[in-house]
């Protein structure tokens, strides 16, 4: 934690992996670091490799080549010092809010009252409390995605990784949620890798948005944000950023249509 | 409101079917030895369920008592091989299934003789299981044992294998070892498929407990109605018949309760 020069450390990374017979280069040549405590979004169209790279740093499907390293030691495999958020909740569905949420602490071998105590501060953090007994077929997206944000902070892990978290809910649940991270993670302080495809979200969040490109997935900008929070979304200087932002992801769209169309002609 | 509506039109056709039948008895259109009148066979069924002897303090408590007469014992009878039979089955199935879930190497070299003996009717195993096992219980608990097993091995296999890849991922993610993951996830996971096959197994261990009792052993449901055709008891046979339906209907709506109650978690249930 020392070292805050840099937390997660990705050098030359490479993700090749094969698709239908053909090799897709999915990552190309990545670098990024990223200091402790920063948040930083991955944005860019969908196939740009941000839930590829995100899911090399989580230890899901590791790089084909470079490093990706968390305090200096490599990784080689998932793990809770990098908890994660998934777009899809995924909950336990057999297993209620409170068991869900304590999952992680009983895999660290802690002490029912430990746990208790824990599971009990997070679910006040998140406004579950009430919710607690609920299994999760009985909650709505953003409830769910409350508890999945409760699971991972029960893991105390100094990173965050997130996949779209966000995508499936309505705009005022989505807003709402994002205030609540924000508040979070000023509180706990830790280093969040957030997957999006939403320019305003990023901008919304983050202190760092890292534009990336339609294959291979490169890093096409890597932009500072620095805005006041709370942030204005109506403000000039928002707006500033959005357009320019716009701008660079319309381009990848734009190579991403035309390569569909090029792959529907082939077929 | 609508409750007791559907049950009203629950009841008309049973009611309709009824009450054919005993028009084709009262106009004499049916020989009653070959077709008895419900009247008859309500009859039969009910000396057929009541004790045989007079009430005999001597003997022991009335509750005893109550439970002589020769239907009760044949219910308990085939209950009871019912039971044993369906509890060695898929006490064998459900390890064997989550290890060929599990493991591939597992489901390589169970699978192909799995496949060769699972078309085979329990009722094909007749002529080995009294060549193995003589008569009385032990036939007729094999046969049910096989009736149970394979409903239940086929589909802890699928709910193994059908686990949702990314429950292990989160698992992975929280640092659960491999025991952990199997025990907390991967079971809880599969439930659903484990309890339907246990339905489905305990369907067949009811059809195979008849069959069986026809050849192997001298009481029990399957053996009273075979016996009463015999004597050309037709009103008797009907009554065993019902009561084997009855019973039936009890088991899977205790079972089906029973997997509603344990999986209240699981979505499936409330849209169905």
């Amino acid at each position: 934690m020392s070292d805050a020069a840099s937390h997660i450390s990705i050098q030359g990374v490479h993700k090749v992996f094969e698709s239908g017979g053909q090799e897709v280069h999915a990552l190309k040549a990545i670098d990024l670091e990223i200091p402790q405590g920063q948040f930083v979004c991955l944005l860019g169209p969908s196939g740009c490799g941000k839930s590829t790279l995100l899911n090399a740093v989580a230890g899901f499907s590791l790089a084909t080549a470079g490093t990706i390293t968390v305090n200096g030691t490599a990784i080689t495999e998932p793990g809770p010092d990098r908890g994660m958020v998934f777009q899809e909740y995924a909950l336990f569905p057999w297993m209620t809010v409170e068991q869900n949420v304590a999952f992680g602490l009983e895999i660290k071998g802690l002490e029912e009252a430990a746990i208790e105590a824990k599971v009990a501060e997070l679910l006040a953090m998140l406004s579950l409390t009430d919710f607690r007994k609920r299994f999760p077929k009985d909650l709505s997206g953003g409830m769910r995605q409350r508890v999945a944000i409760a699971r991972v902070l029960a893991l105390d892990s100094p990173i965050m990784l997130m996949d779209e978290p966000f995508g499936a809910l309505d705009a005022l649940t989505r807003r709402n949620l994002q205030d609540e991270l924000l508040r979070i993670w000023t509180e706990l302080k830790k280093t969040i890798l957030f997957v999006t495809h939403s320019i305003e979200e990023a901008l919304y969040l983050a202190d760092r948005t890292v534009v990336m490109t339609y294959r291979p997935g490169t890093v096409k900008r890597d932009l500072l944000v620095d805005l006041e929070r709370p942030r204005d979304v109506a403000s000039p200087a928002f707006n500033t950023l959005k357009k320019e932002l716009s701008q660079l992801l319309m381009e990848e769209q734009s190579r991403h249509n035309q390569a569909e169309i090029r792959g529907a002609a082939v077929d | 409101m609508k409750g007791y509506r559907h049950a009203a039109s629950g009841i008309l056709v049973p009611l309709a079917a009824l009450a054919f039948w005993q028009m084709l008895s009262t106009m004499g259109w049916v020989n009653a030895t070959i077709l008895p009148s419900p009247m008859a066979v309500l009859l039969k069924w009910w000396s057929y369920l009541r004790p045989l002897e007079v009430f005999d303090p001597a003997q022991g408590s009335y509750l005893k008592w109550c439970f002589t007469g020769e239907l009760i014992q044949d219910a308990i009878g085939s209950l009871y091989r019912v039971l044993v039979g369906f509890t060695i089955g898929s006490g064998l199935a459900l390890p064997l299934g989550l290890a060929m879930g599990y493991s591939r190497v597992a489901y390589g070299l169970f699978n192909p003789l799995v496949q060769v003996l699972r078309p085979i009717p329990p009722i094909a195993y007749i002529p080995l299981s009294i060549l193995w096992f003589g008569l009385g219980n032990p036939p007729a608990v094999f046969l049910i044992s096989i009736g149970a097993f394979f409903p239940v091995l086929m589909n802890t296999v699928a709910g193994v294998q059908n686990v949702d890849s990314i429950y292990l991922r989160v698992g992975r993610n929280l640092g659960a070892s491999r025991l952990t993951q199997f025990t907390r996830i991967i079971l809880p996971a599969a439930t659903p498929y484990i309890f339907t096959g246990a339905r489905i197994g305990m369907g067949t261990a009811f059809i195979v407990v008849i069959v069986s009792e026809m050849i192997a052993v001298n009481n029990g449901l399957g053996y009273r109605i075979l016996e009463a055709r015999e004597y050309l008891w037709s009103d008797k046979i009907i009554a065993g018949m019902f009561t084997i339906g009855l019973l039936g209907l009890g088991i899977d709506t205790l079972m089906s309760r029973l997997s509603s109650h344990l999986l209240k978690w699981h979505r499936g249930l409330e849209q169905g």
